[in-house]
C-alpha cells in the first residue's frame, strides 16, 4: 500500500460541500475564524498569527503572506483596500478555478479577515471573464453572506465593517503581476509600473492595497482555526504548509494534487500521478508557466519548495504541472513559451516587448534547421539581458523556459542546428514521411485516412507519399497496421 | 455639438448610454462597460467605441487602448458559432496545435477570421482549465474535450443544418 501523500488545506471544502450553500460551509467550521478574529484577537495578534504560520504567497513569488500584511497596516490611510487576485493566466493552472468553484467562502472569509487585520473595509475579487462558474458562485456566495450578516456592517456585533465587490479581467496575462492588476480594476490598460512604491503603500486608487492570490486566501481561514503552530510543522524549513498543483500533460492521472511542501517531483508525478501515458518514457516536468523552467529526470527527487525549484532554474509559479514524455520536442516547448509571452507581453518596456521576439524568432529559425551555433550563444546572451532589464515580473521571467532548455537539453537544440534533426519528431520542417516499400502490402488504409490525398498506389502495391503535398499530420502512420511508415 | 463623426442607430445609441449610465458614467467602470456592450453587440466596433468614450467623457483613444490591449475584446463581429481553440501548455503537449491546422483547413481561414457565410470563426484561447480534458476546443459554449484532428470533421458536421 502506498503511503497517502496528499493534506488537504487550502482544498479542504473543495467537492465536499455544497459551494452555493452557505450553511454547508458554515456547519464545516466556516466564518469561525473571522469570529475568533473579530471577537478574540487584536489586527496585530492576527498579523502575527500568519506571520508565525509561514504562510508564503502562493501566486508565484512566494512574499511572506504576513509581512505583506503587516506593511500595509503600517501604512495610515482613509480607506485602505484587500484584493484577491484571481486572474489566473498560467496555462496549464487550474487551482485558482476550483478553489473559488468549490469553496467561494474560504476566500470571502479570508479576504474578511485580512480587511480586520490591516483597517480595510472593502474588498475587491479580480477574476477572469473565462471562469463564468467562478463569477456566478462568487456572486451567490456575495449575496449569502450579506444576507446573514457576515459581510456588510458590523460584523459578528463589533464596529467592523467589510464588504465585497468583483471586478473582471478581459484577458491579459500580465494582469496577474499586481500593479497591472491594480491598474486594469481602474477602468485602464493593464500595464505594470516600477516597484516601490508596492501596492501595500499606494495601491488601488493610490490607497494601501494587499494583494493575495486565490490559494493564499484559501490558507488562511484554518490557520487562524487551527493555529499557526499547526501549519508551520506542515512543510520545509523554509516554505511551510501544503501546495496545490494542477497536474496536466502526458500523465496518467491528471487534476489537482495538493501536498506538503517538501514533496519530491517524483512522488507527484509517478505516485499520485501514476506515471507517464501509454508507457512512454519521462522527458521533462514543466513547473511555473511561462515564467518557469523545464525540470528533468535528475531534479526528480528534489524536495519542492520556493527556493529548490528556484535552484534548480525553475519556479514555482502558481503550480502547473506540466508532464512530458520522450516525444515533446524541449525547443518546441521553449518556442511555445515564448510564443506566449511575445503575445501576452503589454509593450511597455522594450526588453520584455522586442527581445522576447528576437527570441522567439531565433527558436524559429531553429525548429526550422536554420539555426547556427551562434545562435545558441545568441539566445543565452540575450535572455540574460531579458531577465536583467524587463520592468516586471513577466519580462524578468520570460527567457526562463529558454534558459532551463538550454541548460537541461542542450544535446537537442545542437540535434536541430548541426544534424538539421529533432530527436522527438515534433518539429515538422525536419521530418518527412516515408513509406518502406517491402513493409507496405497495399491495403490502402493510409491513403484513405489522408486528409490531403498526397498518398497514392495501387490496390496490394506498395504506396508512395508525395512529400510537397504532404502536410505531416502523422495520421497515415497512426492508421497503418504494418509499421510500414516511418519518420526521417 | 456631438463628437461622434460614425452614425450609431438612434436604438443602439440609447442602448450604449443606459450601460454607461448603469456605471454612473463613471470612467474607473470601463472595462466593465465594454463588456456589458460587447456582451449586446457582440463585438466593438470604433463608433461604439466613440459613444462610450463620450458617455463616459473620455478620450476615444484611451477607449481603444483599452479596447485594443485585452484579448477578450473584439473589433471584429464573430462568426454564429465561434471556435476557440485553447492552446494553453497542456492542450499543446497533446497536440493542440495539430487540431488547429485542421480547422484551418476545413474552415480555410486564419485565426481571428470569420468564414464568408458569417457561420463560423477561429480563435485561439489561453486555458480554460480543463486541462485534463486536453486537448479542448469551444463551439459558442460547448466545450469538446480530447479533440483529434480525425474529430475536428464530426465536431463541424453538428452545426451544418444550423
Amino acid at each position: 500500500m502506498t503511503k497517502y501523500k496528499q493534506i488537504r488545506i487550502a482544498l479542504n471544502n473543495c467537492g465536499v460541500i455544497d459551494p452555493e450553500n452557505i450553511e454547508d460551509y458554515i456547519a464545516r467550521d466556516g466564518y469561525m475564524a473571522l469570529g475568533k478574529c473579530i471577537t478574540e484577537m487584536t489586527p496585530q495578534d492576527v498579523i502575527k498569527e500568519i506571520k508565525d504560520s509561514g504562510l508564503r504567497g502562493r501566486g508565484g513569488g512566494g512574499f511572506p503572506a504576513g509581512l505583506k500584511w503587516e506593511i500595509a497596516s503600517k501604512n495610515h490611510a482613509d480607506q485602505k483596500y484587500v484584493v484577491c487576485n484571481a486572474d489566473e493566466g498560467d496555462p496549464g493552472a487550474f487551482m485558482d478555478r476550483s478553489v473559488l468553484e468549490g469553496d467561494p467562502h474560504a476566500v470571502l472569509e479570508a479576504m474578511a479577515i485580512c480587511g480586520y487585520s490591516i483597517g480595510a473595509t472593502k474588498g475587491l475579487i479580480y477574476i477572469r471573464a473565462e471562469y463564468p462558474l467562478a463569477i456566478k458562485r462568487l456572486k451567490i456566495a456575495i449575496d449569502q453572506a450579506r444576507e446573514v450578516g457576515l459581510l456588510g456592517k458590523n460584523i459578528f456585533g463589533s464596529k467592523f465593517d467589510f464588504d465585497i465587490e468583483l471586478r473582471y479581467g478581459a484577458g491579459a496575462f500580465v494582469c496577474g503581476e499586481e500593479t497591472s492588476l491594480i491598474h486594469s480594476m481602474e477602468g485602464l490598460r493593464g500595464e505594470p509600473t516600477i516597484k516601490p512604491p508596492f501596492p501595500a503603500e499606494k495601491g488601488y486608487l493610490g490607497k494601501p492595497t494587499n494583494v493575495n492570490n486565490v490559494e493564499t486566501y484559501a490558507s488562511v481561514p484554518i490557520i487562524i482555526r487551527k493555529g499557526a503552530s499547526w501549519f508551520n510543522k506542515i512543510g520545509t524549513e523554509k516554505s511551510k504548509g501544503t501546495k496545490v498543483f494542477a497536474l496536466a500533460g502526458k500523465v496518467n492521472n491528471v487534476g489537482l494534487v495538493e501536498v506538503p511542501m517538501g514533496t519530491t517531483l517524483r512522488e507527484v508525478i509517478f505516485e499520485i500521478g501514476g506515471g507517464i501515458q501509454n508507457g512512454k518514457k519521462f522527458k521533462a516536468v514543466q513547473t511555473g508557466g511561462p515564467s518557469g523552467g523545464c525540470l528533468t529526470e535528475k531534479h526528480l527527487d528534489t524536495p519542492i519548495d520556493f527556493d529548490n525549484l528556484v535552484a534548480a532554474g525553475s519556479m514555482m509559479g502558481s503550480g502547473g504541472m506540466i508532464v512530458m514524455d520522450e516525444d515533446n520536442c524541449m525547443v518546441s516547448v521553449a518556442k511555445f513559451y515564448l510564443d506566449f509571452t511575445v503575445e501576452e507581453s503589454c509593450g511597455k518596456c522594450s526588453p520584455c516587448r522586442i527581445g522576447n521576439k528576437r527570441l522567439f524568432e531565433l527558436l524559429e529559425r531553429i525548429t526550422k534547421g536554420q539555426g547556427t551555433m551562434d545562435d545558441l550563444q545568441r539566445l543565452r546572451n540575450m535572455s540574460n539581458v531579458i531577465k536583467d532589464t524587463s520592468l516586471c515580473g513577466l519580462g524578468q521571467t520570460s527567457p526562463n523556459p529558454v534558459l532551463s532548455t538550454l541548460d537541461n537539453f542542450y544535446d537537442e537544440y545542437l540535434a536541430h542546428v548541426k544534424d538539421h534533426k529533432c530527436p522527438a519528431g515534433e518539429c515538422k520542417d525536419l521530418m518527412k514521411y516515408f513509406i518502406i516499400a517491402e513493409n507496405c502490402v497495399g491495403c490502402t488504409a493510409c491513403a484513405r485516412v489522408c486528409p490531403v490525398g498526397a498518398i497514392t498506389g495501387e490496390k496490394k502495391e506498395a504506396h508512395l507519399i508525395n512529400s510537397e503535398t504532404c502536410i505531416k499530420c502523422g495520421a497515415c502512420m497512426e492508421r497503418c497496421k504494418f509499421d510500414a511508415i516511418i519518420i526521417k | 455639438m456631438s463628437r461622434i463623426k460614425v452614425k450609431v442607430k438612434e436604438k443602439d445609441l440609447n442602448t450604449i448610454k443606459e450601460i454607461c449610465k448603469s456605471f454612473n458614467n463613471e470612467q474607473g467602470e470601463l472595462i466593465n462597460v465594454l463588456h456589458k456592450t460587447q456582451e449586446h453587440f457582440g463585438y466593438l466596433p470604433a463608433e461604439i467605441q466613440e459613444v462610450v468614450a463620450q458617455e463616459l467623457e473620455m478620450s476615444v483613444a484611451k477607449v481603444y487602448g483599452v479596447v485594443t490591449f485585452y484579448s477578450f475584446f473584439t473589433m471584429k463581429p464573430k462568426g454564429k458559432f465561434p471556435i476557440s481553440i485553447c492552446t494553453g501548455t497542456a492542450c499543446y503537449v497533446r497536440g493542440a496545435e495539430n487540431v488547429l491546422a485542421e480547422f484551418k483547413r476545413q474552415l480555410n481561414i486564419e485565426v481571428g477570421e470569420t468564414t464568408e457565410d458569417g457561420k463560423f470563426s477561429l480563435s485561439c484561447l489561453r486555458c480554460v482549465g480543463a486541462c485534463g480534458l486536453a486537448p479542448v476546443v469551444l463551439v459558442g459554449e460547448k466545450t469538446y474535450g480530447r479533440v483529434s484532428p480525425e474529430g475536428v470533421k464530426d465536431i463541424l458536421a453538428e452545426y451544418n443544418d444550423k
